[in-house]
């Protein structure tokens, strides 16, 4: 440079401060523009406008400091002259490629943020909907038994007593925290059977059940809550479709590493289902999809005179 | 004595109204009733003055055993939690329990029965009974008596329904059955879709229609599947056309 043009290195010196000072100043200027706004893919062209503008205004503003700054020049103008090509495409060149990296990379972090903020919000979404897949509880059933609790008050106050606690620990298990979300086969099934005493007591004679559990099934693990809902359907399928007496059974093996589970209740096939039990089945379905992302778990025979809903467990820790 | 009937299918339900019951001496349960078959039975057979009703009940609810009843009696309803019930109830001011409920509510019950005396009110009742059947489980089947039998129907198995006088004839496959309410109620009740009054005494199941032929100069016919033919009016072929996405 200095021999090129056979400036002083003073000069020199100068310039290139000022120059290149001027240059900074107007790329964190752009900089600080890109962190608010995008420009949109079309909207590129518009872009390389701006860093022509910029160079431009950067191109007068340093000629302008430099003939006030730089002596040199007052003496050999000429020199001034013909640099500003070259100055005024550096400038562009360096301009553009600061607008190009720091668009890309705001853009880049917004989608980053945007996806975080996305899982957040599905994984928030689908919690909460697991959550209420739980917590469903029938109004009916609590207020029945609510009124056997009323009534055996009067007559037998151990057994008004007894059910009081039945319904409690019933019901703080459909409170559980969520982190308590798996649970052993052999806790749910201490559970069922909570609900299965309050439903024998309103219901008397006409509710039996049969259990056939395999000892191996005992230990494995499940999502909390899961058999309840299906026997509360079996059993209003089951009570609400037939006049007489209802065996509701439950079977559980471990098959092929799944624990599978049948729930049965006799029906009539001639009847109209009352209105909601699809709902427990329905909400055993989506919670297994939730969880394993499987559509494949629960499956429904209907033969002549029964109904039987099975479903299947993998195992979490395989 | 007052005769009263108590149809409950929990056993525990039906004692503490006979509990709250003992207080009131002039009134006596002659009968308990597991589900509405048998509230059928027992309602013909004591004529009783009082009933008192649960609603979810095995087989056919509590309002469908009333459509049963040619002169139903008075009826205090009893249920623990049924929207539609409750709707019908509010809307219709025949007393109703909302389970559990204690003697006092109970004995207000009577109390109002006794000041309406002791009365069915039949409008009421035939009010109530409208309001109620617009449940989901109501609009799925209809429940009618043949001689001494209760019979279920699912509304698929509805062929259509044919006005006659005070009754509607409602054929299926294994005949008809009659049933004491208006074509307008099952126009109201029954899903527009599948069922579409194709005639001022006709509403069909349009799932059962194989094919709609002219029939002298402005009419048409619906041809079922089994063969029958069902006279369809100029308004009954624009409905049906609107349907049938013809």
């Amino acid at each position: 440079m200095l021999n090129w043009f056979g400036m002083p290195v003073q000069s020199a010196i100068t310039d290139s401060l000022v120059t290149n000072g001027l240059l900074l100043t107007i790329c964190l200027m752009l900089m600080n523009t890109f962190r608010y706004y995008l420009p949109k893919r079309e909207q590129f062209v518009s872009v390389f406008g701006i860093c022509v503008l910029f160079a431009v205004l950067w191109l007068l503003i340093s000629r302008w400091l430099l003939g006030l700054t730089v002596s040199f020049y007052d003496t050999s103008p000429e020199l001034l002259h013909r640099s500003l090509p070259i100055r005024f495409s550096i400038a562009v060149l360096i301009l553009g490629c600061v607008a190009m990296v720091s668009a890309l990379w705001n853009t880049w972090s917004e989608q980053k943020e945007n996806e975080t903020r996305k899982a957040d919000a599905e994984k928030l979404a689908k919690d909460a909907e697991l959550f209420k897949l739980r917590q469903q509880l029938q109004p009916h059933f609590l207020f029945n038994s609510l009124n056997s609790i009323n009534a055996l008050i009067g007559m037998k106050p151990d057994e008004a007593r007894k059910m009081v606690q039945q319904l409690s620990d019933f019901l703080r298990g459909t409170m559980r925290k969520e982190e308590n979300q798996f649970i052993t086969f052999s806790e749910e099934m201490d559970y069922l059977k909570l609900y299965l005493e309050i439903e024998k007591v309103r219901f008397g004679y006409r509710l039996k059940t049969e259990m056939d559990i395999a000892e191996e099934s005992l230990g494995w693990k499940i999502p909390a809550l899961l058999v309840q809902p299906l026997m509360e359907n079996a059993i209003k399928f089951g009570l609400y479709g037939t006049t007489g007496e209802v065996t509701i059974g439950l079977r559980a093996r471990i098959v092929d590493k799944h624990l599978v589970v049948a729930v049965m209740n006799p029906f009539d096939p001639d009847m109209q289902m009352p209105p909601g039990t699809g709902f427990g089945l329905n909400s055993v379905k989506r919670r297994l999809y939730l969880l394993f992302g499987r559509n494949d778990l629960v499956e429904v025979n209907k033969s002549q005179n029964s109904f039987i809903v099975i479903f299947r467990i993998p195992d979490i820790n395989a | 004595m007052r005769k009263i009937i108590i149809i409950d299918d929990e056993p525990l339900a039906r004692s503490i109204v006979k509990e709250y019951l003992q207080k009131h001496k002039d009134f006596e349960v002659v009968q308990e009733c597991n589900d509405g078959f048998e509230g059928v039975k027992a309602i013909q057979q004591h004529q009783p003055d009082l009933i008192f009703l649960d609603i979810q009940m095995p087989k056919i609810n509590g309002f469908e055993m009333l459509e049963l009843i040619e002169q139903p009696p008075a009826v205090i309803f009893a249920t623990a939690f049924d929207e539609y019930a409750i709707k019908a109830f509010e809307a219709h001011a025949i007393d109703y329990l909302l389970k559990p409920f204690n003697q006092e509510r109970l004995d207000k019950a009577i109390q109002k029965w006794s000041d309406a005396n002791n009365k069915p009110n039949e409008k009421n009742t035939q009010d109530l009974l409208e309001t109620a059947s617009q449940s989901p489980a109501q609009s799925q089947r209809i429940v009618v008596k043949s001689g001494s039998k209760i019979k279920i129907i699912p509304v698929h198995d509805v062929l259509y329904l044919e006005a006659a006088d005070d009754y509607v004839k409602i054929h299926t496959k294994e005949g008809y059955f009659l049933k004491n309410k208006t074509m307008s109620h099952f126009e109201q009740v029954l899903d527009p879709q599948q069922f579409v009054r194709s005639h001022r005494s006709y509403i069909v199941n349009v799932q059962q229609i194989t094919r709609i032929d002219p029939y002298e100069k402005d009419n048409h016919v619906a041809v079922l599947k089994a063969g029958t033919q069902i006279p369809v009016s100029r308004s009954g072929y624009v409905k049906l056309r609107e349907v049938l996405g013809l």
